[in-house]
């Protein structure tokens, strides 16, 4: 079967296994093959992918049980983020993290432990696992925690799946008294204003900002900072206070056909860009609904097809605090003297974060997306020596591009994490089109 | 909701899921409908007369098995055929006493002509949409109402290992939605994906002296 990332780039020929028993999922670890695990697919580019064998976990999703009481969910790792949510949202708890689509396994978050906006308050998804069960490299399956293995649940929180298959988890859910955020918005005319603010704001709850990569001289990196939190019920207007989980629910549109790629050329995205900013200007404070405010994106089903046949790709990098203004700059100098438009870019600030493999790191970071023609993926190319000189790194969940050598020469944890694979032998087991890439 | 299979041992865990999902209520009881003897005790035996019963009991052996053994065959004719009509006949009975009621069975495109590839199966199911479409012509006048889906390719345990056609393959959520649908809006016959009412037509249209020499 024809699979590939979100970013539909490159996709090759993969046999794929769906189990509906966590008890068949040890039998596919004897073969001669490795095997991979996928979840519902949102990475961009390769890491759930192997032509040999990749493990479907989809079909593994029932809820096990949920506590009213504490928040506390525990359910098998092919659950989607958007069905916890469902479930959860009218009993009063909401997702401690979130990436921003909620169309995502639980296995598939922790594997790359994503972020959501509120990383530099709450840190990555990791913050709300309490434990994970592990089908390791033998077929037996380990409970995995912070307090009785720490090492393992470092490795597999971040490890792109490449530790081993996860079954099912326990999450601790945050308490919510709405359905609804109040939303803060401050244009920022530059890249040190748009920082400033970050910094000036770094108690909010949430915040992000979507960047404008194609202004230039003094706009450089002009963005809109969105900040956020979530509504309690005197937020809500009286006539909204009786049901504060109804936010009304938001027909779900597809794309109907693969737009062609020259539709999102420099000088639309350019028109999108001015007109998203100037409307954004007048913007203050209002209330938001959930859905448009974590998942704006998820509202068009398949908008993925936008790009046309050839796909895109994704770029998204960290960069250490010190350094992060210098190397955004140098980014955004870049990305508008060649022009490329990116439909969607995103800079955000991370709070600490030291892990074995997963992504975060203090400092800030900087997301984009390309169609996956020459001249954007030759662009890209010329952005990661920018990370590595200033000491950055970048995102495996949105990676489809790097090379082994710039990967070890980015991530100093390379190493570790390869040995550690050879010598448990996970390596001979666990392996997607992206490890073999990077050489891990 | 009332759940009923052979295979008791995933259905507690189907029941705690619907539960956390839905906020609803589940029991759970054991049925091979193989046992037509024992479905009326099974009707019986449920905590309440349902107001919508969905079947969607179905068995696909190999085509070829089922040319070469008459044990085969019968399994398939008797799963998607015999026990399934058996036994919505007997809840379209109990619905019509009531004065309500809805009845969905799962039938296929593959009952809609006989093709080499499938037609033992393909057979079968053509029998369960004949049946389904007796007892709607029946239960008209009533307050019973009666689907029959007709779906084409579905992702499931039954196509596990096919190579199916990605835009002519439904995804099983995407089938209980048209479903869903299709019974708020008392539809007669759906297919699913709605492209294979198109497929099935052209296929039905064609003259069985070139038909037969056909592979599709
Ligand atoms: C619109 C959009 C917005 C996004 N926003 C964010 C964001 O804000 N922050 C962020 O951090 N990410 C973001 N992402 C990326 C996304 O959250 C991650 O790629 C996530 O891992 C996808 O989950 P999935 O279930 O689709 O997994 P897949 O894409 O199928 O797999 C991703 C990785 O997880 C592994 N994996 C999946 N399931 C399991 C399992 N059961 N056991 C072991 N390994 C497993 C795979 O092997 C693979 O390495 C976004 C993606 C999209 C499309
Ligand atoms: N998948 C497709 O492409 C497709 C296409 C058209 C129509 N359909 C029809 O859709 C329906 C659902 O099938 P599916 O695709 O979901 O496949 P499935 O997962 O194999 O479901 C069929 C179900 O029928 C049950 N069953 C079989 N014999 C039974 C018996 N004697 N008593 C009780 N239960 C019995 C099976 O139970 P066990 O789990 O115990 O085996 C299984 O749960 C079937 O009628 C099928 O013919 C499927």
């Amino acid at each position: 079967m024809k699979l590939s990332g979100w970013g539909r780039y490159s996709p090759v020929d993969c046999r794929v296994l769906t189990p509906r028993a966590e008890a068949e999922l040890a039998g596919y670890l004897q073969g001669e093959d490795p095997v991979i695990a996928r979840g519902n697919g949102r990475a961009y580019g390769d890491p759930a992918l192997n032509e040999a064998a990749t493990i479907s976990m989809r079909r593994l999703d029932r809820m096990i049980s949920f506590d009213p009481a504490t928040g506390v969910l525990v359910a098998q790792a092919g659950v989607l983020l958007a069905d916890v949510i469902s479930s959860v949202l009218p009993q009063g708890w909401f997702p401690l993290v979130t990436p921003g689509t909620r169309f995502v396994t639980l296995g598939g978050m922790a594997a790359s432990d994503v972020h959501g906006k509120n990383h530099h308050v709450h840190g990555s998804f990791r913050a709300s696992v309490l434990w994970l069960d592990l089908v390791e490299a033998d077929g037996q399956t380990r409970r995995v925690s912070p307090e009785a293995t720490p090492e393992l649940f470092d490795q597999t929180l971040g490890g792109m799946g490449l530790t081993g298959l996860i079954t099912r988890l326990a999450i601790q859910l945050t308490r919510v008294e709405s359905g609804w955020i109040r939303q803060e918005t401050i244009a920022a005319p530059n890249l040190k204003a748009a920082i400033n603010a970050f910094e000036d704001n770094a108690g909010a709850t949430y915040s992000v900002a979507w960047i404008d990569c194609l202004a230039r001289g003094a706009d450089l990196g002009r963005s809109l900072v969105m900040l956020g939190e979530h509504a309690c019920l005197e937020d809500l207007p009286r006539t909204r206070r009786r049901r504060p989980f109804a936010t009304g629910r938001k027909a779900l549109r597809k794309v109907p056909f693969l737009f062609p790629g020259f539709v999102l050329n420099r000088w639309t995205v350019r028109a999108f860009n001015r007109l998203y900013y100037w409307k954004g200007r007048k913007a203050t404070s209002e209330l938001v609904d959930w859905e448009s405010y974590f998942y704006p994106l998820d509202s068009i089903l398949e908008w993925n097809r936008i790009y046309g046949r050839r796909g895109f790709v994704q770029f998204q990098c960290v960069f250490p605090l010190a350094r992060s203004e210098a190397g955004l700059t140098q980014l955004l100098q870049q990305i508008s003297e060649a022009g490329e438009g990116s439909f969607l870019a995103v800079l955000k600030r991370f709070g600490p974060q030291e892990s074995a493999f997963s992504f975060p790191m203090e400092g800030y970071t900087l997301a984009l997306d390309f169609p996956a023609r020459p001249r954007s993926i030759a662009l890209l190319k010329r952005l990661f020596p920018i990370v590595r000189d200033h000491g950055g790194r970048f995102y495996l969940a949105k990676d489809a591009l790097l090379d082994a050598e710039m990967f070890f020469e980015t991530d100093g944890r390379a190493p570790d994490f390869a040995t550690m694979r050879t010598e448990t032998g996970r390596k001979d087991v666990f392996s997607s089109r992206q490890s073999r890439r990077l050489g891990i | 909701m009332q759940l009923a299979a052979r295979n008791t041992a995933g259905l507690a865990d189907i029941k705690t899921d619907l539960e956390l999902r839905y906020g609803v209520q589940v029991t759970t009881c054991e049925l091979d409908v193989l046992q037509t003897g024992a479905l009326e005790a099974f009707i019986d035996s449920l905590p309440e007369l349902p107001i919508t019963v969905v079947c969607a009991v179905g068995t696909m052996n190999d085509q070829e098995d089922n040319e070469q053994s008459l044990e085969a065959a019968t399994l398939d004719m008797r799963s998607n055929f015999e026990a399934p009509a058996l036994l919505l006949g007997l809840f379209a009975n109990r619905f019509e006493a009531r004065g309500r009621g809805t009845i969905v069975g799962i039938s296929s495109v593959a009952g809609d002509r006989g093709r080499a590839s499938n037609y033992v199966y393909g057979a079968a199911k053509a029998g369960f949409s004949a049946f389904l479409s007796g007892l709607r012509n029946r239960l008209a006048s009533s307050d019973v109402h009666v689907l029959t889906v007709k779906p084409g390719f579905v992702a499931t345990k039954m196509t596990e290992g096919l190579d199916l056609p990605e835009k002519l393959t439904a995804q099983p959520e995407e089938l209980g939605e048209a479903i869903f649908t299709a019974v708020r809006k008392r539809r007669n016959v759906i297919y699913c994906r709605r492209i294979w009412w198109l497929i099935m037509l052209i296929i039905r249209s064609i003259p069985e002296g070139i038909f037969k020499k056909m592979s599709i």
